[in-house]
Protein backbone atom coordinates (compact mmCIF):
# COMPACT_ATOMS: atom_id res chain seq x y z
CA UNK A 1 0.00 0.00 0.00
CA UNK A 2 2.82 2.37 0.83
CA UNK A 3 4.41 1.68 -2.52
CA UNK A 4 1.15 2.68 -4.16
CA UNK A 5 1.08 5.94 -2.27
CA UNK A 6 4.55 6.61 -3.54
CA UNK A 7 3.56 5.91 -7.13
CA UNK A 8 0.84 8.49 -6.79
CA UNK A 9 3.28 10.94 -5.25
CA UNK A 10 5.63 10.59 -8.18
CA UNK A 11 3.17 11.16 -11.01
CA UNK A 12 2.56 14.52 -12.54
CA UNK A 13 -1.22 14.34 -12.33
CA UNK A 14 -2.63 17.50 -10.82
CA UNK A 15 -4.20 17.23 -7.39
CA UNK A 16 -7.26 19.17 -8.52
CA UNK A 17 -8.62 20.41 -11.80
CA UNK A 18 -11.76 22.46 -12.06
CA UNK A 19 -12.91 22.85 -15.61
CA UNK A 20 -15.55 25.37 -16.76
CA UNK A 21 -17.81 24.92 -13.77
CA UNK A 22 -20.88 27.10 -13.44
CA UNK A 23 -23.47 26.89 -10.71
CA UNK A 24 -26.69 28.67 -9.85
CA UNK A 25 -29.10 28.63 -6.96
CA UNK A 26 -32.43 29.39 -8.53
CA UNK A 27 -31.81 32.44 -10.68
CA UNK A 28 -28.68 33.58 -8.85
CA UNK A 29 -25.54 32.54 -10.62
CA UNK A 30 -22.90 31.86 -7.99
CA UNK A 31 -20.14 30.42 -10.14
CA UNK A 32 -19.60 31.50 -13.73
CA UNK A 33 -17.39 29.30 -15.87
CA UNK A 34 -14.79 28.70 -13.18
CA UNK A 35 -11.57 26.91 -14.12
CA UNK A 36 -8.58 26.40 -11.89
CA UNK A 37 -5.89 23.90 -11.16
CA UNK A 38 -3.99 22.85 -8.07
CA UNK A 39 -0.75 21.03 -8.92
CA UNK A 40 0.58 18.54 -6.42
CA UNK A 41 3.04 19.96 -3.89
CA UNK A 42 1.64 23.42 -4.50
CA UNK A 43 0.06 25.87 -2.09
CA UNK A 44 -2.72 27.54 -4.05
CA UNK A 45 -4.54 30.50 -2.56
CA UNK A 46 -8.16 30.97 -3.58
CA UNK A 47 -8.53 34.67 -2.93
CA UNK A 48 -11.89 36.34 -2.94
CA UNK A 49 -14.16 38.50 -0.82
CA UNK A 50 -16.98 36.95 1.17
CA UNK A 51 -19.73 35.92 -1.21
CA UNK A 52 -17.35 35.40 -4.14
CA UNK A 53 -18.46 31.77 -4.44
CA UNK A 54 -15.61 30.10 -2.57
CA UNK A 55 -17.85 28.03 -0.31
CA UNK A 56 -20.04 26.96 -3.22
CA UNK A 57 -16.97 25.82 -5.12
CA UNK A 58 -15.90 23.81 -2.06
CA UNK A 59 -19.37 22.30 -1.75
CA UNK A 60 -19.12 21.15 -5.37
CA UNK A 61 -15.62 19.69 -4.94
CA UNK A 62 -16.67 17.84 -1.79
CA UNK A 63 -19.85 16.71 -3.55
CA UNK A 64 -22.31 18.21 -1.14
CA UNK A 65 -24.10 18.91 -4.36
CA UNK A 66 -23.25 18.05 -7.93
CA UNK A 67 -21.78 20.35 -10.50
CA UNK A 68 -24.33 20.65 -13.26
CA UNK A 69 -21.90 21.89 -15.88
CA UNK A 70 -18.16 21.47 -16.38
CA UNK A 71 -15.94 18.92 -14.75
CA UNK A 72 -14.12 18.59 -11.43
CA UNK A 73 -11.24 16.13 -11.29
CA UNK A 74 -9.22 14.92 -8.35
CA UNK A 75 -5.96 13.23 -9.39
CA UNK A 76 -7.55 13.01 -12.81
CA UNK A 77 -10.71 11.34 -11.50
CA UNK A 78 -14.06 12.97 -12.22
CA UNK A 79 -15.82 13.49 -8.87
CA UNK A 80 -19.21 12.75 -10.42
CA UNK A 81 -18.19 9.58 -12.20
CA UNK A 82 -15.91 8.20 -9.46
CA UNK A 83 -17.11 9.88 -6.28
CA UNK A 84 -15.80 7.22 -3.89
CA UNK A 85 -12.30 7.15 -5.34
CA UNK A 86 -12.08 10.91 -5.57
CA UNK A 87 -13.34 11.49 -2.03
CA UNK A 88 -10.92 8.89 -0.67
CA UNK A 89 -8.02 11.09 -1.83
CA UNK A 90 -9.49 14.33 -0.46
CA UNK A 91 -9.03 16.01 2.93
CA UNK A 92 -11.19 18.95 3.99
CA UNK A 93 -11.08 21.56 6.73
CA UNK A 94 -14.46 23.26 6.75
CA UNK A 95 -15.03 26.86 7.67
CA UNK A 96 -17.24 26.00 10.63
CA UNK A 97 -15.85 23.91 13.45
CA UNK A 98 -16.85 20.33 12.86
CA UNK A 99 -15.30 18.39 15.75
CA UNK A 100 -17.46 16.82 18.46
CA UNK A 101 -16.85 19.10 21.41
CA UNK A 102 -17.69 16.55 24.09
CA UNK A 103 -15.46 13.85 22.66
CA UNK A 104 -11.71 13.69 23.12
CA UNK A 105 -9.21 14.48 20.37
CA UNK A 106 -8.42 10.78 20.02
CA UNK A 107 -12.10 9.87 19.75
CA UNK A 108 -12.66 12.51 17.08
CA UNK A 109 -9.76 11.18 15.05
CA UNK A 110 -10.92 7.58 15.51
CA UNK A 111 -14.36 8.52 14.18
CA UNK A 112 -12.83 10.15 11.13
CA UNK A 113 -10.56 7.15 10.52
CA UNK A 114 -13.57 4.86 10.51
CA UNK A 115 -15.31 7.09 7.96
CA UNK A 116 -12.39 6.25 5.72
CA UNK A 117 -12.45 2.54 6.55
CA UNK A 118 -9.12 2.57 8.37
CA UNK A 119 -8.80 -0.43 10.74
CA UNK A 120 -8.63 0.37 14.45
CA UNK A 121 -4.98 -0.55 15.11
CA UNK A 122 -3.78 1.41 12.12
CA UNK A 123 -6.04 4.31 13.05
CA UNK A 124 -4.45 4.49 16.51
CA UNK A 125 -0.93 4.71 15.13
CA UNK A 126 -1.95 7.30 12.58
CA UNK A 127 -3.81 9.38 15.16
CA UNK A 128 -0.75 9.43 17.38
CA UNK A 129 1.41 10.51 14.50
CA UNK A 130 -1.10 13.08 13.26
CA UNK A 131 -1.40 14.65 16.71
CA UNK A 132 2.36 14.79 17.17
CA UNK A 133 2.59 16.53 13.81
CA UNK A 134 0.35 19.31 15.12
CA UNK A 135 2.07 19.20 18.53
CA UNK A 136 -1.00 18.15 20.46
CA UNK A 137 -0.15 14.54 21.31
CA UNK A 138 -0.22 15.33 25.04
CA UNK A 139 -3.82 16.52 24.76
CA UNK A 140 -5.05 13.34 23.03
CA UNK A 141 -7.48 12.47 25.81
CA UNK A 142 -8.73 15.98 26.51
CA UNK A 143 -12.14 17.04 25.32
CA UNK A 144 -12.13 19.28 22.25
CA UNK A 145 -14.22 21.75 24.27
CA UNK A 146 -11.13 22.57 26.34
CA UNK A 147 -8.95 23.54 23.37
CA UNK A 148 -8.27 27.04 22.07
CA UNK A 149 -9.42 28.12 18.61
CA UNK A 150 -5.99 27.63 17.07
CA UNK A 151 -5.59 24.21 18.67
CA UNK A 152 -9.02 23.15 17.38
CA UNK A 153 -7.99 24.12 13.86
CA UNK A 154 -4.76 22.16 14.20
CA UNK A 155 -6.73 19.10 15.29
CA UNK A 156 -8.96 19.53 12.25
CA UNK A 157 -5.89 19.60 10.04
CA UNK A 158 -4.52 16.51 11.79
CA UNK A 159 -7.88 14.85 11.21
CA UNK A 160 -7.98 15.75 7.54
CA UNK A 161 -4.55 14.13 7.09
CA UNK A 162 -5.49 10.83 8.78
CA UNK A 163 -6.29 9.09 5.50
CA UNK A 164 -3.25 10.57 3.74
CA UNK A 165 -5.06 12.58 1.08
CA UNK A 166 -3.40 14.07 -1.98
CA UNK A 167 -5.50 17.21 -1.96
CA UNK A 168 -6.34 19.32 1.07
CA UNK A 169 -9.10 21.92 0.92
CA UNK A 170 -9.26 24.60 3.61
CA UNK A 171 -12.16 27.03 3.71
CA UNK A 172 -11.13 30.25 5.50
CA UNK A 173 -9.23 28.27 8.13
CA UNK A 174 -7.79 31.29 9.96
CA UNK A 175 -11.04 33.16 10.55
CA UNK A 176 -11.42 34.04 14.20
CA UNK A 177 -7.86 33.17 15.16
CA UNK A 178 -5.39 35.54 16.79
CA UNK A 179 -2.15 36.40 15.01
CA UNK A 180 -0.01 33.74 16.68
CA UNK A 181 -2.53 30.95 16.15
CA UNK A 182 -2.96 32.03 12.55
CA UNK A 183 0.79 31.85 11.96
CA UNK A 184 0.85 28.38 13.52
CA UNK A 185 -1.89 27.07 11.25
CA UNK A 186 -0.42 28.53 8.06
CA UNK A 187 3.11 27.28 8.70
CA UNK A 188 1.73 23.85 9.57
CA UNK A 189 -0.06 23.55 6.24
CA UNK A 190 2.91 24.91 4.33
CA UNK A 191 5.09 22.27 5.95
CA UNK A 192 2.65 19.57 4.84
CA UNK A 193 2.89 20.86 1.28
CA UNK A 194 6.69 20.68 1.41
CA UNK A 195 7.00 17.35 3.22
CA UNK A 196 4.17 15.35 1.75
CA UNK A 197 3.83 16.81 -1.73
CA UNK A 198 0.29 17.69 -0.85
CA UNK A 199 -1.80 19.89 -3.13
CA UNK A 200 -3.51 22.59 -1.07
CA UNK A 201 -6.37 24.88 -2.00
CA UNK A 202 -6.53 27.58 0.67
CA UNK A 203 -9.57 29.82 0.48
CA UNK A 204 -9.19 33.18 2.14
CA UNK A 205 -10.03 36.84 1.88
CA UNK A 206 -6.78 37.86 3.60
CA UNK A 207 -4.13 39.02 1.15
CA UNK A 208 -1.29 38.86 3.68
CA UNK A 209 -1.62 35.07 3.81
CA UNK A 210 -0.09 34.86 0.32
CA UNK A 211 3.61 34.07 -0.07
CA UNK A 212 5.68 34.84 -3.19
CA UNK A 213 6.00 31.17 -4.11
CA UNK A 214 2.26 30.49 -4.02
CA UNK A 215 -0.16 30.08 -6.86
CA UNK A 216 -3.05 32.51 -6.68
CA UNK A 217 -6.58 32.25 -8.02
CA UNK A 218 -8.65 35.41 -7.70
CA UNK A 219 -12.38 34.72 -7.52
CA UNK A 220 -14.76 37.65 -7.63
CA UNK A 221 -18.53 37.54 -8.09
CA UNK A 222 -18.32 33.93 -9.24
CA UNK A 223 -15.70 34.59 -11.92
CA UNK A 224 -12.00 33.75 -11.99
CA UNK A 225 -10.26 37.06 -12.65
CA UNK A 226 -6.76 35.70 -12.40
CA UNK A 227 -5.00 32.37 -12.07
CA UNK A 228 -1.23 32.02 -11.89
CA UNK A 229 1.88 32.72 -9.82
CA UNK A 230 2.50 35.79 -7.69
CA UNK A 231 5.03 37.34 -10.16
CA UNK A 232 2.49 36.83 -12.96
CA UNK A 233 -0.13 38.62 -10.87
CA UNK A 234 2.25 41.52 -10.28
CA UNK A 235 3.14 41.63 -13.96
CA UNK A 236 -0.47 41.54 -15.10
CA UNK A 237 -1.59 44.38 -12.86
CA UNK A 238 1.65 46.37 -12.88
CA UNK A 239 1.53 46.58 -9.08
CA UNK A 240 4.21 45.16 -6.79
CA UNK A 241 2.07 45.35 -3.69
CA UNK A 242 -0.45 42.49 -3.71
CA UNK A 243 -3.17 44.54 -2.03
CA UNK A 244 -2.83 47.14 -4.79
CA UNK A 245 -2.81 44.44 -7.43
CA UNK A 246 -5.98 43.00 -5.99
CA UNK A 247 -7.65 46.39 -5.81
CA UNK A 248 -6.86 47.23 -9.39
CA UNK A 249 -8.39 43.92 -10.41
CA UNK A 250 -11.60 43.95 -8.40
CA UNK A 251 -12.00 47.56 -7.42
CA UNK A 252 -12.22 46.42 -3.81
CA UNK A 253 -9.92 47.37 -0.99
CA UNK A 254 -8.88 44.83 1.64
CA UNK A 255 -11.32 46.38 4.08
CA UNK A 256 -14.23 45.99 1.74
CA UNK A 257 -13.49 42.31 1.36
CA UNK A 258 -14.45 41.51 4.90
CA UNK B 1 -0.64 26.50 -16.89
CA UNK B 2 -3.26 24.56 -18.76
CA UNK B 3 -6.13 22.95 -16.98
CA UNK B 4 -5.76 20.00 -19.33
CA UNK B 5 -2.21 19.41 -18.22
CA UNK B 6 -2.82 15.93 -16.85
CA UNK B 7 0.24 13.81 -16.30
CA UNK B 8 0.77 10.59 -18.15
CA UNK B 9 -0.66 7.35 -16.93
CA UNK B 10 -3.76 8.78 -15.24
CA UNK B 11 -5.66 5.54 -15.90
CA UNK B 12 -2.89 3.62 -14.28
CA UNK B 13 -3.16 5.71 -11.12
CA UNK B 14 -6.90 5.38 -11.03
CA UNK B 15 -6.66 1.62 -11.07
CA UNK B 16 -4.10 1.74 -8.28
CA UNK B 17 -6.27 4.05 -6.18
CA UNK B 18 -9.14 1.70 -6.80
CA UNK B 19 -7.14 -1.10 -5.19
CA UNK B 20 -6.41 0.86 -2.05
CA UNK B 21 -9.77 2.63 -1.74
CA UNK B 22 -11.58 1.69 1.48
CA UNK B 23 -14.73 1.09 -0.53
CA UNK B 24 -13.10 -1.77 -2.38
CA UNK B 25 -13.63 -4.31 0.38
CA UNK B 26 -16.42 -5.30 2.74
CA UNK B 27 -14.24 -4.75 5.79
CA UNK B 28 -14.08 -1.04 5.01
CA UNK B 29 -17.87 -0.85 5.14
CA UNK B 30 -17.96 -2.63 8.49
CA UNK B 31 -15.32 -0.32 9.96
CA UNK B 32 -17.18 2.72 8.70
CA UNK B 33 -20.56 1.75 10.03
CA UNK B 34 -19.13 0.59 13.37
CA UNK B 35 -17.45 4.00 13.71
CA UNK B 36 -20.66 5.91 13.03
CA UNK B 37 -22.66 3.82 15.53
CA UNK B 38 -19.90 4.11 18.13
CA UNK B 39 -19.92 7.90 17.81
CA UNK B 40 -23.69 8.06 18.30
CA UNK B 41 -23.46 5.97 21.46
CA UNK B 42 -20.48 7.95 22.81
CA UNK B 43 -22.24 11.24 22.22
CA UNK B 44 -25.35 9.96 23.93
CA UNK B 45 -23.41 8.77 26.97
CA UNK B 46 -21.81 12.19 27.24
CA UNK B 47 -25.16 13.95 27.34
CA UNK B 48 -26.31 12.86 30.77
CA UNK B 49 -29.33 15.20 30.78
CA UNK B 50 -30.56 13.67 27.57
CA UNK B 51 -30.31 10.18 29.01
CA UNK B 52 -32.04 11.30 32.17
CA UNK B 53 -34.93 13.10 30.50
CA UNK B 54 -35.33 10.30 27.98
CA UNK B 55 -35.90 7.98 30.91
CA UNK B 56 -37.96 10.23 33.14
CA UNK B 57 -40.50 11.02 30.44
CA UNK B 58 -41.96 7.50 30.01
CA UNK B 59 -41.59 6.78 33.72
CA UNK B 60 -43.74 9.80 34.58
CA UNK B 61 -46.37 8.47 32.21
CA UNK B 62 -46.14 5.01 33.68
CA UNK B 63 -46.11 5.89 37.37
CA UNK B 64 -48.42 8.87 37.41
CA UNK B 65 -50.61 8.98 34.33
CA UNK B 66 -51.17 5.24 34.08
CA UNK B 67 -51.76 4.88 37.81
CA UNK B 68 -54.39 7.58 37.70
CA UNK B 69 -56.02 6.12 34.66
CA UNK B 70 -56.11 2.59 35.95
CA UNK B 71 -59.68 2.89 37.17
CA UNK B 72 -60.94 5.28 34.54
CA UNK B 73 -60.05 3.20 31.55
CA UNK B 74 -60.88 -0.49 31.62
CA UNK B 75 -59.22 -2.53 28.95
CA UNK B 76 -61.17 -5.48 27.64
CA UNK B 77 -59.52 -8.64 26.49
CA UNK B 78 -58.08 -7.96 23.06
CA UNK B 79 -55.20 -9.74 21.36
CA UNK B 80 -52.43 -10.27 22.22
CA UNK B 81 -53.72 -10.23 25.81
CA UNK B 82 -55.42 -13.38 27.08
CA UNK B 83 -56.69 -12.01 30.36
CA UNK B 84 -57.77 -8.64 31.64
CA UNK B 85 -54.67 -6.52 31.95
CA UNK B 86 -53.97 -3.50 34.06
CA UNK B 87 -53.75 -0.21 32.24
CA UNK B 88 -50.04 0.00 33.11
CA UNK B 89 -49.47 -3.20 31.20
CA UNK B 90 -51.45 -1.95 28.24
CA UNK B 91 -49.61 1.37 28.04
CA UNK B 92 -46.05 0.00 28.39
CA UNK B 93 -45.57 -0.89 24.67
CA UNK B 94 -46.93 2.56 23.85
CA UNK B 95 -44.37 4.18 26.13
CA UNK B 96 -41.63 2.07 24.57
CA UNK B 97 -42.83 3.45 21.23
CA UNK B 98 -42.69 6.92 22.74
CA UNK B 99 -39.03 6.44 23.67
CA UNK B 100 -38.29 5.39 20.09
CA UNK B 101 -40.28 8.33 18.72
CA UNK B 102 -38.63 10.98 20.89
CA UNK B 103 -35.24 9.52 20.24
CA UNK B 104 -35.75 9.50 16.49
CA UNK B 105 -36.97 13.09 16.46
CA UNK B 106 -34.11 14.19 18.67
CA UNK B 107 -31.52 12.59 16.42
CA UNK B 108 -33.23 14.14 13.41
CA UNK B 109 -32.97 17.52 15.04
CA UNK B 110 -29.35 16.93 15.86
CA UNK B 111 -28.88 16.22 12.17
CA UNK B 112 -30.32 19.60 11.24
CA UNK B 113 -27.94 21.06 13.80
CA UNK B 114 -25.09 19.00 12.35
CA UNK B 115 -25.93 20.33 8.93
CA UNK B 116 -25.79 23.89 10.16
CA UNK B 117 -22.50 23.44 11.97
CA UNK B 118 -20.95 21.41 9.20
CA UNK B 119 -20.65 18.14 11.14
CA UNK B 120 -23.00 16.60 8.59
CA UNK B 121 -20.52 17.53 5.89
CA UNK B 122 -17.69 15.65 7.57
CA UNK B 123 -19.94 12.61 7.38
CA UNK B 124 -20.90 13.17 3.76
CA UNK B 125 -17.31 13.62 2.49
CA UNK B 126 -16.62 10.04 3.47
CA UNK B 127 -15.90 7.97 0.35
CA UNK B 128 -18.61 5.46 1.23
CA UNK B 129 -21.94 5.70 -0.59
CA UNK B 130 -24.32 8.21 0.87
CA UNK B 131 -27.16 5.76 1.44
CA UNK B 132 -24.77 3.61 3.45
CA UNK B 133 -23.64 6.55 5.60
CA UNK B 134 -27.21 7.63 6.30
CA UNK B 135 -28.31 4.07 7.03
CA UNK B 136 -25.40 3.61 9.45
CA UNK B 137 -26.41 6.81 11.20
CA UNK B 138 -29.94 5.46 11.49
CA UNK B 139 -28.67 2.23 13.04
CA UNK B 140 -26.62 4.34 15.45
CA UNK B 141 -29.77 6.21 16.50
CA UNK B 142 -31.67 2.95 16.95
CA UNK B 143 -28.84 1.54 19.08
CA UNK B 144 -29.07 4.54 21.39
CA UNK B 145 -32.86 4.14 21.57
CA UNK B 146 -32.54 0.44 22.42
CA UNK B 147 -30.32 1.29 25.39
CA UNK B 148 -33.04 3.59 26.70
CA UNK B 149 -35.84 1.10 26.07
CA UNK B 150 -34.16 -1.70 27.98
CA UNK B 151 -33.35 0.50 30.94
CA UNK B 152 -37.01 1.55 30.96
CA UNK B 153 -38.18 -2.08 30.74
CA UNK B 154 -35.88 -3.01 33.59
CA UNK B 155 -37.44 -0.34 35.80
CA UNK B 156 -40.93 -1.40 34.72
CA UNK B 157 -40.01 -4.98 35.59
CA UNK B 158 -39.39 -3.99 39.19
CA UNK B 159 -42.80 -2.28 39.11
CA UNK B 160 -44.09 -5.73 38.17
CA UNK B 161 -45.02 -4.80 34.65
CA UNK B 162 -43.75 -7.63 32.58
CA UNK B 163 -44.80 -9.60 29.50
CA UNK B 164 -46.09 -13.11 30.19
CA UNK B 165 -46.16 -14.78 26.81
CA UNK B 166 -45.57 -18.51 26.36
CA UNK B 167 -42.02 -19.61 27.19
CA UNK B 168 -39.52 -19.29 24.39
CA UNK B 169 -37.90 -22.59 23.49
CA UNK B 170 -34.55 -22.42 21.74
CA UNK B 171 -33.28 -25.76 20.60
CA UNK B 172 -34.16 -28.95 18.74
CA UNK B 173 -36.99 -31.39 19.20
CA UNK B 174 -35.84 -34.98 18.57
CA UNK B 175 -38.92 -37.11 18.88
CA UNK B 176 -40.02 -36.79 22.47
CA UNK B 177 -36.77 -35.30 23.62
CA UNK B 178 -35.89 -31.60 23.52
CA UNK B 179 -32.32 -30.39 23.33
CA UNK B 180 -31.78 -26.76 24.14
CA UNK B 181 -33.09 -24.35 26.72
CA UNK B 182 -36.38 -22.70 27.52
CA UNK B 183 -36.57 -19.03 28.34
CA UNK B 184 -39.42 -18.30 30.74
CA UNK B 185 -41.50 -15.16 31.01
CA UNK B 186 -40.79 -12.29 31.24
CA UNK B 187 -37.34 -12.68 29.66
CA UNK B 188 -38.75 -14.36 26.56
CA UNK B 189 -40.69 -11.16 25.85
CA UNK B 190 -37.59 -9.02 26.19
CA UNK B 191 -35.94 -11.16 23.52
CA UNK B 192 -38.85 -11.47 21.09
CA UNK B 193 -39.51 -7.73 21.25
CA UNK B 194 -36.00 -6.91 20.04
CA UNK B 195 -36.62 -7.32 16.27
CA UNK B 196 -39.83 -5.30 16.60
CA UNK B 197 -37.96 -2.54 18.42
CA UNK B 198 -35.28 -2.45 15.73
CA UNK B 199 -37.82 -2.30 12.91
CA UNK B 200 -40.02 0.31 14.61
CA UNK B 201 -36.92 2.34 15.49
CA UNK B 202 -35.74 2.19 11.88
CA UNK B 203 -39.10 3.40 10.62
CA UNK B 204 -39.31 6.33 13.01
CA UNK B 205 -35.66 7.11 12.35
CA UNK B 206 -36.25 7.09 8.60
CA UNK B 207 -39.20 9.47 9.00
CA UNK B 208 -37.03 11.74 11.14
CA UNK B 209 -34.13 11.50 8.70
CA UNK B 210 -36.39 12.61 5.90
CA UNK B 211 -37.68 15.45 8.07
CA UNK B 212 -34.13 16.55 8.80
CA UNK B 213 -33.53 17.01 5.09
CA UNK B 214 -36.69 19.06 4.64
CA UNK B 215 -36.51 21.24 7.76
CA UNK B 216 -34.73 24.37 6.64
CA UNK B 217 -33.37 25.62 9.87
CA UNK B 218 -33.04 24.53 13.38
CA UNK B 219 -36.41 25.38 14.83
CA UNK B 220 -36.90 24.72 18.46
CA UNK B 221 -37.90 21.32 19.64
CA UNK B 222 -41.35 22.63 20.61
CA UNK B 223 -42.34 22.94 16.96
CA UNK B 224 -41.53 19.33 16.23
CA UNK B 225 -43.25 18.37 19.47
CA UNK B 226 -46.49 20.14 18.61
CA UNK B 227 -46.72 19.21 14.98
CA UNK B 228 -45.15 15.76 14.83
CA UNK B 229 -44.63 14.02 18.14
CA UNK B 230 -47.90 14.85 19.90
CA UNK B 231 -50.21 14.13 16.95
CA UNK B 232 -48.40 10.89 16.21
CA UNK B 233 -48.41 9.82 19.83
CA UNK B 234 -51.98 10.75 20.78
CA UNK B 235 -53.64 9.65 17.54
CA UNK B 236 -52.38 6.13 17.98
CA UNK B 237 -53.04 2.96 19.91
CA UNK B 238 -50.29 3.83 22.40
CA UNK B 239 -52.57 5.14 25.18
CA UNK B 240 -55.92 3.54 24.42
CA UNK B 241 -57.13 0.64 22.30
CA UNK B 242 -58.45 1.78 18.95
CA UNK B 243 -61.93 0.29 19.46
CA UNK B 244 -62.45 2.81 22.23
CA UNK B 245 -61.63 5.65 19.87
CA UNK B 246 -64.02 4.21 17.31
CA UNK B 247 -66.88 4.56 19.79
CA UNK B 248 -66.12 8.26 20.15
CA UNK B 249 -65.06 9.35 16.69
CA UNK B 250 -64.99 7.19 13.54
CA UNK B 251 -62.85 9.78 11.75
CA UNK B 252 -60.24 9.81 14.47
CA UNK B 253 -60.32 6.04 14.36
CA UNK B 254 -59.43 6.09 10.67
CA UNK B 255 -56.62 8.57 11.32
CA UNK B 256 -55.24 6.38 14.07
CA UNK B 257 -55.38 3.39 11.77
CA UNK B 258 -53.23 5.00 9.09
CA UNK B 259 -50.82 6.51 11.61
CA UNK B 260 -47.59 4.51 11.22
CA UNK B 261 -46.88 5.02 14.90
CA UNK B 262 -49.97 2.92 15.79
CA UNK B 263 -48.51 0.06 13.82
CA UNK B 264 -45.11 0.48 15.41
CA UNK B 265 -46.77 0.22 18.83
CA UNK B 266 -48.87 -2.80 17.85
CA UNK B 267 -45.83 -4.53 16.39
CA UNK B 268 -44.03 -4.04 19.71
CA UNK B 269 -47.10 -5.01 21.77
CA UNK B 270 -47.53 -8.35 19.96
CA UNK B 271 -43.80 -9.07 19.93
CA UNK B 272 -43.77 -8.72 23.72
CA UNK B 273 -45.97 -11.79 23.82
CA UNK B 274 -44.02 -13.69 21.19
CA UNK B 275 -46.53 -12.95 18.43
CA UNK B 276 -46.30 -11.24 15.08
CA UNK B 277 -48.93 -8.72 14.00
CA UNK B 278 -48.68 -9.28 10.26
CA UNK B 279 -50.54 -6.13 9.17
CA UNK B 280 -48.32 -3.94 11.33
CA UNK B 281 -45.21 -5.75 10.19
CA UNK B 282 -46.04 -5.07 6.54
CA UNK B 283 -47.00 -1.45 7.14
CA UNK B 284 -43.96 -0.65 9.31
CA UNK B 285 -41.61 -2.29 6.81
CA UNK B 286 -43.25 -0.39 3.95
CA UNK B 287 -42.98 2.96 5.71
CA UNK B 288 -39.34 2.26 6.59
CA UNK B 289 -38.38 1.69 2.97
CA UNK B 290 -40.48 4.57 1.66
CA UNK B 291 -39.03 7.17 4.03
CA UNK B 292 -35.51 5.80 3.80
CA UNK B 293 -35.74 6.10 0.02
CA UNK B 294 -37.08 9.64 0.31
CA UNK B 295 -34.29 10.61 2.71
CA UNK B 296 -31.56 9.16 0.49
CA UNK B 297 -33.13 11.01 -2.42
CA UNK B 298 -33.16 14.24 -0.44
CA UNK B 299 -29.50 13.87 0.51
CA UNK B 300 -28.44 12.86 -3.00
CA UNK B 301 -26.05 15.51 -4.32
CA UNK B 302 -27.58 15.84 -7.77
CA UNK B 303 -31.31 15.46 -7.15
CA UNK B 304 -31.35 16.43 -3.54
CA UNK B 305 -33.22 19.15 -1.81
CA UNK B 306 -29.99 20.51 -0.36
CA UNK B 307 -28.80 21.45 -3.81
CA UNK B 308 -32.06 23.09 -4.74
CA UNK B 309 -32.18 25.10 -1.60
CA UNK B 310 -28.57 26.15 -1.71
CA UNK B 311 -27.87 25.67 1.97
CA UNK B 312 -24.53 24.38 3.09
Amino acid sequence: MDATVETIQETKTNALEVDNVSHSFGTTQVLDNVSLCVPRGCFTVLLGPNGAGKSTLFALITRLYDNVSGEIRLLGMDVRRRPSLALSRLGVVFQSRTLDLDLSLAQNLAYHASLHGIPRAQAKTRAKFALSRVELEKRAHDKVRNLSGGQTRRVEIARSMMHEPNLLLLDEPTVGLDVAAREGVISLVRKLVRDKGLGVLWATHLIDEIEPTDNVVVLHKGKVLFSGTVPQLQEKTGETDLADAFRSMTGLSQLEME
Amino acid sequence: MSVHDIGEGADDIISKIKLMAPTSHLRGYLICSRGIIWREVLRFLHQRERFFSALVRPLVWLFIFAAGFRNVLGVSIIPPYQTYVLYETYVTPGLVGMILLFNAMQSSLSMVYDRETGAMRTLLVSPFPRWFLLFSKLIGGVTVALLQVYVFLAIAYFWEIEPDGPPLALGLHMGEAFYGFVIPAPFNGYITVLPALVLAGLMLGAIALFMSSVIKQLENFAGVMNFVIFPMFFASSALYPLWRIKETSPILFEICKVNPFSHAVELIRFAFYGQIDTTSLIIVTGFTFAFLGAAVYAYNPSKGLIARRGGS
